[in-house]
This record gives C-alpha cells, structure tokens and sequence, in this order.
C-alpha cells in the first residue's frame, strides 16, 4: 500500500459533517437535555405501528416491485393530490424511496451532468451540498439571512444563475431555520425557473408542520409540475423516521430514470415500512394534527423565552428548529454549544453545521417534551447572563 | 378545543407564565381567561392522578352493575338520583345492555363495600339485582398510562 489511502480522492476529500462531531462529544455525556435531535419525539402513531405488526405476521417479508408497493403508489398519488394539489400517476410517475435521503441521491444523479451548476440555500440540511458533489455537480449556495426571516427571494438567486445551472434544490420548511415560503415566494421562484429553464428539486419533507400558514408548494404553480421533482416522506410529520420511507414524484421520463439508479442501488424500499406508511397518509391526519398542535405550543415558548432573554430570534413558521442568533453575546455558536454542554448539560448545534452563513446561530429542535423545553430554557436564560456577566468584566 | 383547556387538561399545574408563552399571550390573559372558565363552571376543579397502587393499603374500589325498575313516570332518574347521592358512590352512568346502572364505589375495606352493596344498595325499592366486581390493579388512568416510564433512546445529536 506504501501509506497511500486505498479511498478514492474524490470521497476523502469530502468533509465530515459538522454535525456529528458534536454528536460525538454528546453521546459522552449522560443526563443530557438535547435539542439537538432532528427527528420526532413522538412514535409512529399506534394504528400505523399495528399495521407494520399485521404485515410482519402476514409473511409480507420480501421485495416489493422496484418502484414501491402499488397500494401505496396509490395512497401517496391520493395524499400529494389532495394535500398538495397535483395529481401524479402511480405507476409511472412516482418513486418509493429509503427515505427522502434516498430520493435526494438518486434525483441528483439522475439528472446532473458534470459539470452543471446546482444551486441550493445555505443553512441547509447537511447532506446537500455533499450530494450535489457526489453527482458530480458544482453546488453554487445562496445564503438566506435572519432579516428576511431566511426566505429565499428571487434576488438573490438571479445573482447566483449561469448558463450553466441546470437544477435549483430547495427546502421549504427548513431544516435548521424553520423558515417558510408564502405563496408570492414560491410563484416567484416558480417564475425564476421557468425563466431560466431550470429543474427544480423541492424536498418539502415538513410540509405538513406548519403553524401560521398553511404550506404553499412548488407543485400547485401550474405549469411547475413538468419541471419539478417533488420529494416528500414519512419520517417526519409522521414520526416515522425508522421506517426509513420517502418518495419522488416527477414527470414519467425523469422517474423511470429514478427507477433505474434506485434498482440497481437499493432493489426495493423496505417492504414494513411501506405498508405502515400507506396506513399513515390513508388515516394519520389526525395523529399529525396532534403532533403539530404539540409542536407549536413548544416553538411558541421558545419564541417567548428567547425574547425574555433578550436573544434575537425569527419567528420560525415550519418544521421543528428555532434558530436564535447568539452572535452578539460575544462568543462563537461552537464555544456556546460546547459550554452550554459542559455547564449546565443542554446540547444544541451550532449553525454553521448547517452552512458558513450559520455562524452566531443555534439551531434547537423542539421536538422534545415540554418539560425539557422549560427546563432547557430556564438553564439557558441562567448561562445567558453568565456569559453577560463574564464579558462585562 | 381551545388551546388553554388542552394544555390544562394535559398538565393543571403548568404555571400561568408557561401557559402565556405557549399560546403566545400574557400571563395576566391567561390567568382571566382562567378565571372566566371557573366562573362559568367550564373548568370543575383540578386534582392529582394518583396511582393508588403505590400508597399504602388505602381502601378498594368496587365496579358495581345494577338492574332497576325503572318507573312509569321518569323512568330510571329518580331511583339514579337517589343512589348517586350515596357518598360512596363516586362515579355513575346509565348504560345500555344487561344492567342498568354502572357505579364506582370506593371504601375503606372489602367488607364496608360489601355491606353497603348488600345492606343500603341492594335493598332500596326499585332495585332488582347488583353485581360487584373488585378491582385488582390500575393500568391505566384517565388515559395515563400508571407504571410506563418511556425512556428516549433516539440518538442525541442528529441531522
Ligand atoms: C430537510 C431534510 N431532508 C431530508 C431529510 C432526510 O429524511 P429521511 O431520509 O428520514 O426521509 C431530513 C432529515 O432530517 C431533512 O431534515
């Protein structure tokens, strides 16, 4: 071997997610109250636990066809039709993938030439910009920013297009901002689109947490439907994240072309989950309209309570993450959160896990009890004014 | 239901500050709207769920099925009325089925619930039969579940 690394360049020269460092420091750590976690506190609702259960015990143990079990095809074709206002074909036009992660990987790849331009948002979840690369994309970030409450505006993406930008990727509610886009927005970014005759690759994964206005998406722009490849799952507005469940919906040429990637990469989603996951989007409305009440009264503390700490904070409208600015208390988002850890036991992310342009923010998911909701933000309003104290003298 | 009865029927001790953070209103709202539902007896009072089967031999509670005549006029509220009024009694309904009435009956000892099915329930006019049935252990209460402690076993950290 001669001390030369049998990893290919490409893949060692990818960067570890800034995220699981502090995982790693973390999971040391016992006692700890995290907001830190970007998956549901709830479980899958019970009646869709029951049906995974049902199937187990009905031998449903084996593949199911490439594109996705046909009864849920179906039950996702009726879910994104009435939720979302477009209609897709089952059998050609959608994809059931190992969760929006999956369809994230599979899309890029199936239509990114080398070389093309991606453009995306910064903060953004973390797997993006290392996917855009993977596909051999050039990912090109916009960064959103606190005083437009981090909406992405036409704007700033004419700024960033080329001739050679091929695909805009998005994500409205946003993971770590909990930004939204109201209607203006997405017809406006519709019409950038159109214009510059882009793709668009739209993960809307908390599409259904939203809690001043009901989601808008991409899809019910007429004429969007063509150019859009809408990924959506079970993992989070469902609790569904170990059933590992998501799908892609696009025009048929795009999605036999999904197919084929998620053939030959994957065979078939996990047959368990997509049977609990037809259950889920058939009858959860109410379990997620539980989930959401719940979700909002936390966010709604977390807004008061940063304000009484005086930690500048938009009003996030979508997902499960607060994203408060700490950059004015003097230190950097990495020394509050490891300090925050070691003094008083509450784990949040620093935002520039998420992007450059995260730097001063904390992203804290509130998909965590109420009671660790107030007690978290009671230590933190205490570590606050320690850190006031310390830099005063 | 509005948002403050939700959040007060799920925790009645949260504090009227935590409850204004949570609807996004001042503590001073909260507490009149508190007081207006007293007021207008839409809130009936508040009290602990208590595990009984971790306190000290504290009494037992009787599930008792009881067939009435009912009556010719006013069917079965007078005789309903009047074992409701027993202070033993602590929870009734009129049911569909084979019986008429369901009581919850608490006492102190076997024997006191006993002697107050067969000596005061049994033999009011009206009454044609009782049936009781002890209860054993509490699962689940008021749609808490009594001896689960979940624990979170999710990751810590995670995207
Ligand atoms: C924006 C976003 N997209 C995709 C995912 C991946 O979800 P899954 O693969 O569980 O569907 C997540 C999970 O955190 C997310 O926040």
């Amino acid at each position: 071997m001669n001390g030369k690394s049998r990893v290919a360049a490409h893949v060692r020269a990818l960067p570890f997610s800034g995220i699981r460092k502090f995982f790693d420091i973390v999971a040391q750590r016992k006692d700890v109250i995290s907001f830190g976690v970007g998956e549901p506190d709830f479980d899958a609702p019970r009646a869709v636990r029951d049906v995974a259960k049902t199937s187990l015990e009905r031998g449903e143990t084996h593949y199911t066809s490439n594109r996705g079990d046909p009864e849920l095809r179906r039950a996702i074709s009726r879910y994104v039709a009435r939720q979302f206002g477009a209609t897709y074909d089952p059998d050609t036009e959608i994809l059931v993938t190992v969760g929006v992660s999956e369809a994230i990987d599979v899309a890029l790849r199936a239509v990114v030439n080398p070389g093309d331009e991606v453009i995306y948002h910064e903060p953004c979840f973390v797997s993006y910009r290392p996917t855009i690369v993977m596909a051999g994309g050039v990912p090109v970030c916009v960064e959103t920013r606190r005083e437009d409450q981090f909406r992405l505006t036409r704007a700033m993406l004419e700024k960033a297009v080329t001739p050679k930008t091929r695909v805009l990727m998005l994500n409205f509610p946003c993971n770590p901002t909990g930004a939204v886009l109201l209607q203006k927005d997405v017809e406006d970014i519709a019409d950038f689109c159109v214009k510059h005759d882009l793709l668009l690759l739209t993960d809307e994964i908390y599409a259904e947490l939203t809690y001043d206005s009901k989601h808008f998406s991409f899809i019910a722009v007429p004429g969007m439907k063509e150019r859009t490849i809408f990924l959506h799952g079970m993992s989070k507005a469902w609790a569904m994240t170990g059933f590992r469940i998501g799908y892609a919906c696009s025009p048929a040429e795009i999605s036999e072309n999904l197919m084929k990637l998620h053939q030959y990469a994957i065979m078939s989603a996990p047959t368990t989950g997509q049977m609990a996951a037809a259950e889920a989007l058939d009858h959860g409305d109410e379990a997620v309209a539980e989930m959401r009440a719940e979700y909002n009264r936390r966010r709604n503390y977390l807004i008061a309570a940063f304000a009484e700490m005086g930690i500048p904070c938009h009003t996030p409208a979508g997902a499960f993450y607060a994203f408060p600015y700490i950059g004015d208390l003097g230190i950097s988002a990495e020394e509050f959160a490891l300090r925050f850890l070691e003094e008083k036991g509450v784990a949040v992310v620093p935002g520039d896990a998420f992007g450059a342009c995260g730097a001063g923010f904390l992203r804290c998911a509130y998909a965590t009890s109420m009671d660790n909701v107030r007690e978290g933000m009671k230590r933190m309003a205490e570590f606050v004014a320690e850190i006031r104290a310390e830099k005063k003298q | 239901m509005d948002e403050l009865l939700n959040i007060l029927k799920t925790n009645a001790r949260t504090s009227d500050a935590d409850i204004a953070k949570m609807i996004r209103a001042t503590p001073a709202e909260v507490a009149a709207r508190i007081a207006a539902y007293e007021k207008a007896g839409t809130i009936r009072g508040y009290r602990a769920l208590v595990n009984a089967d971790h306190l000290p031999d504290d009494g037992v509670t009787a599930v008792i099925e009881v067939k009435v005549q009912p009556e010719k006029e006013g069917g079965f509220d007078r005789i309903a009325k009047r074992i409701s009024a027993f202070d033993e009694v602590v929870n009734m309904y009129l049911m569909s089925g084979k019986y008429d009435l369901l009581l919850f009956v608490e006492g102190k000892t076997l024997r006191a619930v006993a002697s107050f099915v067969s000596e005061r329930l049994a033999t009011l006019d009206g009454v044609l039969s009782t049936g009781t049935h002890f209860m054993l252990k509490t699962y689940k209460l008021d749609g808490v579940l009594m001896d689960v402690d979940k624990t979170d076993d999710r990751m810590r950290v995670c995207p």
